[in-house]
């Protein structure tokens, strides 16, 4: 078996204790910490419900049943019939049960997967290349006023709320100057215009704080052996930064945002919440609100899932990037 | 006398107790000498020392509004006595008017006029559709009188004030210094005599060493930078007595009263999270790296796991079921304060245990770099015990790391703070924060005229903050750090 492959394999099995305790940790806080009674109660209104509305209400939902061992069920039944197992365990298999609206919540999240995608990748794939383009001026004139005064605009923008950001271009962009609508989503080549605004501002609202990180990590590889070597056989600097430094400075880049990538479906929650996009970061806003518990936990177990599968695709970048880390 | 009872809320005794740590690490700073060499730096720093001059600001206002007290209500003399159920703090009467002195509705800043039409009765003209004046802010005024002509005086005046208070600030700092450089001086075995100064001349002498940085505490920064917030400061006082300085919000409270609430809870969140993160990042961090083996097993897995759960998620899931908690258990709050208190640790509490791991990965790996050092190794073989060599060894080392990462922190926190408030997981919608102040005014942008201040204040309070804050860290990191110069 070539060593990747096994590799591969170990890091997946790695992931499954993990995602048993996140598993774990879900059903404490949703199931122990407060019983499905006082969930009842605060769907139906805390005051004045009757016993059998709760016991309704739990009954309708599956959660009258025993949290980990139903003595009353025969054979596989006394493991099967219970709550953790029902609610719990079969989110393994992809079966995350239904809303409170009654609807499949798998197939929902599936249906919300592409508005997610079409904002977050497209923002994730300019903000990184914008994010460098800037860190490698900043890092080519370092020194100098350029220098200075963009990592004070970098502080500066670090500071401000991304809500300002949100808040400011609707009201800019789509009140003020009408150029795209406020908020909302279309099918099919219309879209891009309900996209335009939110990739721009989430462009801008993240370029400070990684701007200024990978300044730092292309001044890291200036002060490099190989760079004096390069300055020593008379390279010209602008040859020296786009051939030897932007190179080796993009492989900690590169591996620092594999881990990102997968929980690009989960969407982000403020921007899909206040332009309107029908993705995975508003049914979990929605879910909130409407304290929706049965979302809650699948999201948090799908997040959790993208997030493992992240951290096993830059271990293995990382592997790729340099052969000297071995599969070990 | 006014009668009054004292309310300690829980988040006012973590405050206190985060300002006696803070104290106490002080007092540990001032005995170890690298540590304190790092902090001369951090003084030394310009931009360092001017941000932390607007935090104590932001602190100060915070701990203010950390000293709690319900007022007695008027009753019998003789008979059982009664207190208000609003929990009131220092700040909230020190504001006075600015709490009590509500609009109708909204009203734009220095307005005298509300911000919609009502129906009024005018003697002689019957009914008319008219902007009807305030009952608070700006009714000194005559008809005749502009708000701009006496606002423009009253500010004028508070500016004199304020540029005397910071005139005589100056000199008192520029005395002490000078003072302070003289006995330094006299100590030294090469002491000249000591000039003879025309009184004049030993004001502004020093007054001028002070201006040109030639002292070793960044001195001229911090007093500009003072001089800027009382400049901004007394005016705004002085003007809050007569108008909305920031206007009024939909139910007509004084914006500006809001945005001074709102520090207390950017600062909790900001601070006491940080009691949470401290003990397990540090004991989880140096446990994992120190003895190695199923105790790192375990500690990794443990921070993998809780790493793994989107963080905003395990926080809506958790604000959820403390709401449950809390909804479920009413008997257990005397007052709404003390309930909206409850979930404001709360959700300390979950964003420490949230936020723990990336400092906690950190220590870990640095020390297993420090346990292989040489030094280390000698203390094992004179048999110090591991306790022994965690304290002495290890710890020490590991200081400006967690004090560069807690500083870092606070500003994320706070801008956190904002964005669960909005999503509804934040602090309890009762408790005026940067966040509610946001979630309430957002949709506002969408009226005619536009209503823009209780949005561009709430975000102006917090940019400062977060600003002051991130350029703070920026100074304790080149200090304690000066390899990333």
């Amino acid at each position: 078996m070539p060593p990747m492959f096994a590799y591969i394999v170990r890091r997946l099995l790695y992931a499954i204790p993990v995602l048993i305790g996140v598993n774990l940790i879900t059903f404490a806080l949703f199931f122990i910490v407060n019983t499905p009674d006082d969930m009842a109660r605060m769907q139906l209104g805390v005051k004045r419900v009757t016993a059998e509305a709760i016991s309704q209400w739990k009954s309708e939902r599956g959660y009258d049943k025993p949290l980990f061992i139903n003595a009353e069920a025969a054979g596989a039944g006394v493991l099967t019939e219970t709550i953790f197992f029902e609610k719990s365990a079969r989110m393994f298999i992809g079966d995350f049960g239904q809303a409170e609206d009654g609807r499949d919540i798998a197939r929902e999240m599936r249906t919300r997967m592409g508005p997610s995608l079409a904002i977050a990748l497209p923002t994730f794939l300019l903000g990184l290349f914008v994010a460098v383009t800037c860190a490698l001026t900043l890092a080519f004139f370092r020194g100098t006023a350029l220098d200075v005064w963009g990592v004070v605009l970098c502080v500066a923008a670090m500071s401000i709320s991304m809500m300002f950001y949100i808040i400011g271009g609707q009201y800019l962009v789509g009140k003020m100057w009408r150029l795209v609508p406020i908020s909302g989503f279309g099918d099919g080549l219309d879209a891009w215009r309900f996209l335009v605004l939110p990739v721009v501002i989430g462009v801008i609202g993240g370029i400070g704080a990684s701007t200024r990180w990978y300044r730092t990590i292309f001044l890291e590889e200036v002060a490099r052996d190989y760079v004096r070597t390069a300055r020593a056989k008379g390279l010209p600097e602008t040859l020296i930064f786009f051939r030897h430094i932007l190179k080796n400075a993009l492989i900690p880049i590169l591996t620092g945002v594999v881990v990102v990538i997968p929980t690009l479906f989960m969407g982000s929650l403020l921007t899909e919440s206040f332009f309107g996009i029908p993705g995975l970061g508003s049914y979990t806003i929605d879910a909130i609100n409407a304290q929706d518990f049965a979302v809650v936990r699948s999201m948090v177990f799908v997040g959790s899932a993208l997030y493992i599968v992240g951290l096993i695709l830059t271990d293995i970048s990382y592997t790729l990037v340099d052969p000297r880390i071995r599969f070990q | 006398m006014m009668d009054f009872q004292i309310v300690v809320l829980w988040s006012d005794v973590l405050v206190w107790l985060l300002l006696a740590a803070g104290i106490g690490l002080a007092a540990l700073i001032a005995g170890n000498p690298p540590l304190l060499a790092a902090w001369r730096r951090i003084g030394a720093n310009r931009v360092g020392m001017a941000a932390a001059t607007v935090l104590l600001v932001f602190v100060a206002i915070g701990f203010l509004d950390s000293l709690h007290y319900r007022a007695a209500l008027p009753g019998e003399p003789g008979a059982q006595k009664q207190y208000a159920v609003t929990v009131l703090s220092l700040l909230d009467a020190l504001a006075g008017p600015l709490r009590t002195e509500n609009e109708k509705t909204y009203s734009a800043p220095f307005a005298t006029r509300l911000y919609a039409k009502e129906t009024l009765e005018v003697p002689g003209l019957g009914t008319v559709r008219e902007f009807p004046r305030l009952q608070h802010g700006g009714k000194h005024l005559g008809d005749d009188e502009t708000v701009a002509a006496d606002a423009g005086l009253t500010a004028l005046r508070y500016a004199i004030l304020a540029g005397l208070i910071w005139l005589a600030l100056a000199v008192g700092v520029a005395l002490a210094e000078d003072r302070r450089r003289r006995t330094e001086d006299s100590q030294l075995p090469a002491a000249k005599p000591p000039q003879i100064d025309s009184p004049l001349s030993s004001v502004l002498r020093p007054l001028n060493r002070l201006w040109r940085g030639e002292t070793a505490f960044a001195w001229n920064a911090v007093l500009l930078t003072l001089l800027a917030l009382l400049l901004v400061a007394l005016p705004l006082f002085g003007l809050s007595g007569q108008y909305h300085v920031f206007g009024t919000d939909k139910i007509g409270q004084d914006v500006f009263y809001q945005t001074l609430k709102s520090v207390r809870v950017a600062l909790i969140i900001g601070l006491v999270t940080t009691l949470v993160t401290l003990p397990l990042a540090v004991l989880l961090g140096i446990a994992a790296g120190f003895f190695r083996g199923w105790v790192d097993d375990l500690i990794q897995y443990l921070y993998t796991v809780l790493n793994s759960i989107p963080g905003v998620l395990l926080i809506a899931a958790a604000v959820l079921m403390i709401q449950v908690l809390i909804d479920t258990h009413q008997e257990w709050f005397a007052t709404a304060a003390e309930r909206a208190d409850l979930r404001l640790l709360a959700l300390c509490f979950i964003l420490g245990i949230t936020g723990w791991t990336s400092l906690c990965r950190l220590l870990r790996g640095e020390t297993l770099k420090l346990r292989e050092l040489e030094y280390i190794q000698a203390a094992t073989a004179f048999g110090a015990s591991s306790w022994r060599i965690i304290r002495r060894h290890i710890l020490p080392n590991l200081m400006h790391l967690i004090i560069i990462s807690l500083v870092m922190d606070f500003s994320g926190l706070v801008l956190a703070e904002a964005v669960l408030s909005y999503i509804g997981i934040g602090v309890d919608p009762t408790m005026t924060s940067f966040g509610t102040m946001i979630n309430n005014a957002r949709m506002e942008l969408g009226r005619e005229p536009v209503v823009w201040w209780s949005l561009t204040a709430a975000f102006a309070a917090m940019f400062t903050l977060v600003l002051a804050a991130n350029l703070f860290a920026d100074a304790v990191r080149d200090g304690f750090d000066p390899r990333t110069l």
